[in-house]
């Protein structure tokens, strides 16, 4: 099993109405389709974590030299489409698994049910160790063995 | 993961946790087989095993302590049972089934293992489910051992009884016994590797996961013992695991084999692994266990690395890459190739190697770096180090690129 992590940000993918300009009926095909998703994953035993960030208004920007008191400040001022809106990480069987279950998060319905087509960014998680054995042997045989 | 914290605050002894552990398997194989409902009957042991931890480590263990988890958990059972709303469906489709007969003889550890590995679960459900169903640990130690949420595991565990729901409980036929001893094998190697390659710091339960995969192998051994590639599965385990307490440093940071401290390997299953790979080698099937086992041996018996028997083990991959085709063996045998005959015979054993990843481009790394060939070294240090997906791989191949570096003075 391997994580990765699922990230959305704030681009429209193809539709360009914004939300609050949609019917109620869109809306809730829109969050009916991702609560299914999500029950689906959970009933997998897929997902570690998934979460929806607060918007850039509240966002601060850390900086500290370890001597003094940090440097808070808000920003940073990016382009708003570029604010990561979510998260998810999802343990999952394979990478072909990972990206199908980002191609169901960018299929997510908007107006007139067309698919909003939204980027999915897919990030592997860094592993504490080697896969399996085998290749565990390659790395314990070789690591320093060569002078 | 035994004892520490397994059955929730309850300070459990030892030898009452290992008792309950080695009973669950076996309580369970008499209730599904009476009841014929193996979900249900493995979440009343479950709750049965709290039950007793409480109990036994309180008042003692009771004389006969199978028959009082047994009834424990049947009374559990029927609970569940008259409070599950679709009891009276359930009731006819147990009705219009044959009889189940009570074959005693059957080793009930052996068919609830069988179970649990079976081939329609993925390799990753089979091992949780065995881990809770055969290894008797709560879903939140195998959470635990698996860095995921318990509710995600037990999401996980609980998908995985569904799908083996509608099997039969009872020992496989004759015909179709050696492929399913087969998967048990390969989910308990899986199980001992998810141990074998964890290193220390937040990944130290997953450690212990080798402790219960080499359990459950005794286990497997000692009811089938006539089976030499689970002889020979036992051995590789003891073998690799003999070298475990040098494998690591103070800090948790792996240690490569030539700079183990070779005085900290575990004598004991060095001679018991190497009694079971010659017990295992009577027989005239040679599969990759053995070989596996056999390259293992090699390494226990070198008394320095530069006594490694390099040639001996180059054919013994090269074997195994003829039973398994797996490409990541060709990458050992490249390896091995270059300690016995230079680092040039090494390079040429990886031309057409088709690996995805980043293994390769490290294993070219070192072995340019052994010839001397620091530029193409570096670039292959580079290409390793943007596609690594382990941390402890990816410090080491940045550490050793800085080293390179500074000694040649690029």
């Amino acid at each position: 099993m391997t994580r990765y992590l699922l990230t959305v940000n704030f681009q429209p993918g193809v539709v360009d109405t914004p939300m609050e300009e949609w019917t109620p009926e869109e809306i809730t095909a829109h969050l009916d389709y991702y609560a299914a998703l999500r029950r689906e994953l959970l009933a997998s035993g897929e997902v570690v974590q998934s979460e929806v960030l607060a918007g850039p208004d509240v966002a601060k920007v850390v900086t500290s030299d370890g001597i003094g008191a940090p440097v808070v400040t808000d920003g940073p001022f990016q382009e708003f489409k570029e604010w990561i809106a979510g998260f998810q990480v999802v343990d999952v069987e394979s990478e072909a698994r990972a990206l199908e279950i980002a191609a169901k998060l960018s299929a997510v319905p908007g107006p007139g049910g067309r698919a909003t087509q939204q980027p999915i960014h897919v990030r592997q998680v860094l592993d504490g160790s080697p896969s399996d054995a085998a290749e565990m042997e390659t790395w314990l045989e070789q690591a320093d063995g060569v002078r | 993961m035994a004892g520490a914290g397994g059955r929730g605050p309850l300070n459990v002894p030892p030898e009452v946790e290992g008792l309950l552990r080695d009973l669950a398997p076996q309580v369970l194989g008499t209730l599904a087989r009476r009841f014929g409902d193996f979900s249900t009957a493995e979440d009343a042991v479950q709750e049965a095993l709290l039950a007793a931890a409480t109990h036994w480590s309180r008042d003692g263990v009771p004389a006969n302590p199978r028959g009082w988890l047994t009834q424990a958990a049947t009374r559990r059972m029927i609970d569940a049972w008259r409070s599950d709303q679709a009891r009276e469906a359930r009731e006819r489709l147990v009705a219009a089934e044959p009889a189940r007969q009570d074959a005693r003889d059957e080793d009930d550890t052996l068919v609830v293992l069988l179970l649990c590995c079976h081939p329609s679960l993925t390799p990753a459900s089979a091992i949780a489910l065995t881990l809770r169903a055969v290894g008797g640990l709560t879903t939140a130690e195998v959470a635990r051992a698996f860095l995921v949420p318990e509710p995600t595991m037990a999401q996980r565990i609980s998908r995985a009884k569904r799908t083996v729901a509608g099997e039969r409980f009872g020992l496989p036929t004759s015909d179709e016994l050696p492929a399913r001893l087969r998967n048990v094998r390969h989910v308990l190697y899986l199980m001992f590797n998810e141990g074998y390659t964890a290193t220390g710091g937040p990944t130290l339960h997953r450690a212990e996961l080798s402790d219960e995969a080499i359990r459950l192998t005794r286990t497997l051994h000692a009811s089938r013992p006539d089976e030499p590639e689970t002889t020979a599965l036992l051995a590789l385990m003891l073998l690799d695991d003999a070298r475990r307490p040098a494998r690591t440093d103070a800090t948790g940071a792996l240690v490569p084999l030539p700079d183990q401290d070779r005085s900290r390997w575990d004598r004991a299953l060095i001679a018991e692994g190497t009694a079971l790979l010659d017990e295992s080698s009577g027989h005239g099937v040679v599969g990759e266990y053995r070989l596996q086992a056999a390259i293992a041996s090699l390494h226990d018996h070198a008394a320095h690395a530069r006594d490694t028997d390099w040639p001996q083990i180059v054919a013994l991959y090269g074997l195994l890459e003829e039973v398994t085709g797996n490409p990541v063996v060709t990458v050992n045998r490249a390896v091995a190739t270059a300690m016995a005959d230079g680092p040039r015979a090494g390079l040429a054993v990886l031309d057409g190697v088709d690996l995805p990843g980043h293994r390769v481009d490290a294993v070219r790394a070192h072995l340019h770096e052994m010839a001397g060939d620091v530029p193409e070294a570096l670039a292959h240090y580079g290409a390793a180090i943007a596609g690594a997906t382990s941390i402890p791989e990816r410090e080491h191949l940045v550490a050793r690129a800085a080293r390179l570096r500074a000694s040649t003075g690029g």
